[in-house]
């Protein structure tokens, strides 16, 4: 957060452009584009929130001890969700025993 | 008597252990930053689970998405925008010095929050009650969705934590806002201190930037044409 004054003509530039993002992302999700449709409407939402983040919240003004700190945090979550899902996603998912199976499963141990 | 000199040569609302103003900023943004991380972490943990059930239950998901009216969804979008842009200003007007100028653009931003939970709640969630669509409300599973049918319910858990959470961070926003309109009130703000209006502005953009996920996440999922889905 240095002494850097935005101007107000960015600030306008930026809440057009998020408000074009906002129609289009709205708009492709009426086209028929496959897998691709998620894959453009969280396109869509990163740049949003790298205009959010640049310029509403001054980080593109910011010394790099404040960049180190988000990425670091966006690393983090990346570890969250990357893990997670390697874990989920790679499962040999076997049936699971309902009710009183379990312990019959037990039982035939002893 | 140096000392009181010292003292009287400081700006207003600055701290002792800084060297200066310059620092005493980037050290008060650098910890708003903190605690955006960790509610980063905090809303990541949601995010995360939504992705590994949208993985396994994507047909259900589905369905549950195209029960939600995107026209609110997006209108809330470009209000919330708004929002951070009337909070953006109101920063704006306290660097420039303008005399006044921040209470209006914090009541403004107060005013766009608050219709943004206006919509939420009353075109959204009682929409959702009556229809039958709140899990532990008498959710009613109904039979034109077929098999997937059975796991609609668990999107309207995401649907209704998340938006839920953040509503929640969205009416403490709000109550941030008040406070910060009584001090801009009382002048409190200059060119050289304005760091509560900066931390608090990072807060609101934060949550924007929340909701800027939701949105698509929640609303668009697999598409809105006809017989949408992949």
């Amino acid at each position: 957060m240095s002494e850097h004054i935005v101007p107000v003509k960015t600030y306008i530039g930026i809440f057009v452009a998020l408000l074009c993002f906002t129609a289009l992302t709205t708009g492709i999700a009426y086209v028929d584009l496959g897998a691709f449709n998620t894959v453009a409407a969280l396109a869509i939402a990163v740049v949003k929130m790298l205009l959010v983040v640049l310029f509403f919240m001054h980080v593109k003004y910011s010394g790099g001890l404040t960049k180190v700190f988000i990425f670091a945090g966006v690393l983090f979550f990346a570890i969250l969700v990357t893990l997670t899902l390697a874990d989920e996603l790679t499962r040999n998912w076997s049936p699971t025993p309902t009710g009183w199976g379990t312990l019959v499963l037990l039982a035939r141990f002893f | 008597m140096a000392d009181m000199a010292v003292h009287n040569a400081h700006p207003p609302g600055f701290a002792h252990q800084f060297e200066d103003m310059e620092q005493q900023r980037e050290a008060g943004s650098l910890g708003m930053w903190v605690f955006l991380l960790t509610e980063m972490m905090f809303f990541g943990g949601l995010f995360a689970t939504y992705i590994v059930y949208r993985a396994l239950y994507l047909p259900s998901f589905e369905i549950g998405s195209h029960l939600l009216e995107v026209k609110f969804g997006a209108l809330n979008t470009a209000v919330l925008i708004g929002s951070s842009l009337t909070m953006a200003l109101a920063i704006h007007s306290a660097q420039i010095g303008k005399r006044g100028a921040p209470v209006g653009f914090l009541i403004a931003t107060m005013i766009l929050g608050a219709t943004f939970l206006f919509i939420k709640f009353t075109f959204e969630w009682r929409h959702d009650y009556i229809e039958h669509l709140v899990p532990g409300f008498g959710f009613v599973i109904r039979p034109e969705w077929g098999a997937p049918g059975a796991h609609v319910p668990m999107f309207f858990c995401f649907y209704f934590f998340m938006t839920g959470l953040h509503a929640l961070h969205m009416i403490i926003g709000i109550g941030i806002l008040a406070v910060l309109t009584v001090m801009a009130h009382r002048r409190r703000f200059t060119p050289d201190y304005y760091s509560p209006l900066e931390v608090s502005g990072l807060y609101w953009h934060f949550v924007d930037i929340i909701w800027i996920f939701l949105f698509p996440l929640l609303y668009l999922i697999g598409g809105r044409y006809p017989g949408g889905g992949h």
